[in-house]
């Protein structure tokens, strides 16, 4: 069964988290729906035997870079790429096509109040 | 002769090695395979049934390509590798539906959809495509190679969706791309003909595959009403000839006809959508056998329902040629003042028009000059061109 990696971005996906802030979401209470309506689904996903894995992420400005191409691995502080959005949590699910996995995308997306980009895995 | 052959069969045989083999490139070369060897093969005598011996030939050759693959690669043959049982009808044809609904899945980019589906559906050659789509060769193989690459990743699936009617809007919006590019090509030549065929050739396909869809009967009804005025459209100078200066006589009666009962069918169908209502509009036109005999009454009240389910300012503005017909030019000119389409050279070609008939002349210059700077198609700024023209001699 091809597996799909689901990703949420622009909810929850923060560089940072300064004092006064909610984890990327506009108030408490909507990182706590968030919170609540993502567990939800998760349980779906374990209930119709596509769920792989998931997670939420800690803030991009904890990321750190590896890069062992060259002769010594070089570590960087900070995520890969000096974007404006990072990926605030995952999943990873089992879906037979695209069809699927995007229905899946789109409730997940209600879900975290993020956009969510699916990519296939290799193999 | 052969030609004719290859440019209904190879879309099929494409089809169907896809739904068999899973895999579009192994088909796309298969079909090609048995193509060459139908060229070279066939000059002699044509095989009783052309259409089952490409797809008997495709088949082996798809199954010698899995078996060399399997022996490189040190595996063994694949248990989808065995002869082809023969392919009822309606088979093929939900192959090729599948098809379609897969070159035109929402998870390509719009631009691939169109070359995909020019490329695997109407069989037109990447040349082909690149000429009509004003790219180069290089660009639009890459495209194409890049939307299989997804489509074959990501697992877009090789099926009729269950929402079929949400994603037949895909497709249709396709189809109808094809023919508007064709019809009013965006720059250099006046008419893509072969363009117009294919987008006819695909929605004439899916209105036999999709005969309970209205939208697919109203696409085709549209597309047959329009392009049946096509010999009329542009003069011998290459100048686009408008509605009310077409000589009627040069328009194609079988189309009409066909298009008419399309449209029809449309009506007792009672499930209208933007497609069926423009094809209306347009029965109401080519039922007119002159311009003065046109239905304005008719037009207004189709205007209505079109802007109705698609409230877009394009549908206001030609809802406002009807307004200037039942109402006048000054009520017409109100409605389309009011509308943010400056950037849209038929806006300001309307405006001028208005203008002209207010004796507005400075103003109606202004905007037929704006419209020629905004226009693309040759043959319409040769028509702006003369109309300026002629407001600069007149009174």
């Amino acid at each position: 069964m091809p597996q799909y990696l689901l990703s949420v971005h622009g909810a929850g996906s923060d560089y940072d988290l300064p004092a006064g802030k909610f984890g990327g979401y506009a108030s408490a209470e909507e990182a706590d729906a968030a919170m609540a309506a993502t567990g939800v689904f998760n349980q779906k996903l374990v209930d119709e035997g596509r769920f792989v894995f998931a997670g939420g992420l800690r803030p991009a400005s904890t990321a750190t870079v590896v890069d062992a191409t060259g002769d010594k691995p070089v570590l960087t502080d900070g995520p890969y790429l000096e974007t404006k959005e990072w990926i605030g949590g995952f999943w990873i699910v089992e879906a037979p096509d695209l069809d699927v996995a995007l229905e899946l995308a789109a409730e997940g997306s209600r879900a975290s109040r993020g956009a969510v980009e699916v990519r296939p895995f290799a193999s | 002769m052969i030609e004719d052959v290859f440019q209904d069969e190879w879309p099929r045989l494409v089809a169907s090695l896809t739904r068999r083999f899973g895999d579009l490139d192994l088909a796309e070369e298969a079909a090609g395979e048995a193509v060459l060897a139908a060229v070279s093969g066939w000059r002699e005598r044509m095989p009783p049934n052309p259409g089952g011996w490409l797809m008997t030939t495709a088949t082996r050759k798809a199954i010698d390509r899995l078996r060399r693959e399997s022996q490189r690669e040190g595996k063994h043959a694949e248990a989808a590798v065995r002869p082809p049982d023969p392919e009822p009808a309606h088979q093929i044809e939900d192959d090729q539906l599948r098809l379609i609904f897969t070159c035109c899945h929402p998870a390509l980019a719009p631009e691939a959809r169109l070359a995909l589906t020019l490329r695997l559906v109407a069989g037109l050659t990447v040349e082909e495509i690149a000429r009509a789509l004003f790219s180069s060769e290089a660009a639009i193989g890459q495209r194409i190679t890049r939307a299989k690459a997804k489509i074959k990743a990501a697992h877009i699936p090789f099926t009729v969706p269950e929402r079929l009617e949400e994603r037949l809007e895909d497709v249709l919006a396709v189809v109808y791309l094809v023919f508007n590019e064709g019809y009013l090509p965006g720059s250099g030549v006046e008419l893509r003909p072969d363009l117009c065929d294919a987008a006819v050739r695909l929605a004439r396909l899916l209105h036999a595959l999709l005969p309970d869809e209205p939208e697919a009967t109203g696409l085709l009804a549209l597309l047959l009403l329009t392009d049946a005025r096509r010999a009329t459209r542009v003069d011998e100078g290459g100048e686009l000839v408008t509605l009310d200066r077409q000589a009627r006589s040069g328009w194609s009666t079988a189309l009409i006809e066909e298009g008419h009962a399309l449209v029809r069918a449309c009506v007792e169908a009672n499930r209208p959508g933007p497609y069926q209502l423009q094809a209306a509009i347009n029965a109401v036109h080519t039922a007119a056998p002159e311009f003065r005999d046109t239905d304005w009454e008719a037009l207004a009240t189709l205007y209505d329902q079109l802007y109705a389910v698609q409230p877009t300012p394009v549908v206001a503005l030609n809802r406002a040629v009807v307004t200037a017909e039942l109402d006048g030019p000054e009520a017409a000119l109100a409605v389309v003042d009011a509308l943010a389409l400056s950037g849209y050279h038929a806006f300001h070609a309307t405006r001028a028009e208005l203008l002209r008939r207010l004796g507005r002349s400075d103003e109606a210059r202004a905007a037929y000059t704006r419209a020629m700077e905004l226009a693309r198609n040759p043959a319409e700024v040769r028509h702006l061109t003369r109309r300026r023209t002629e407001l600069a001699a007149g009174p």
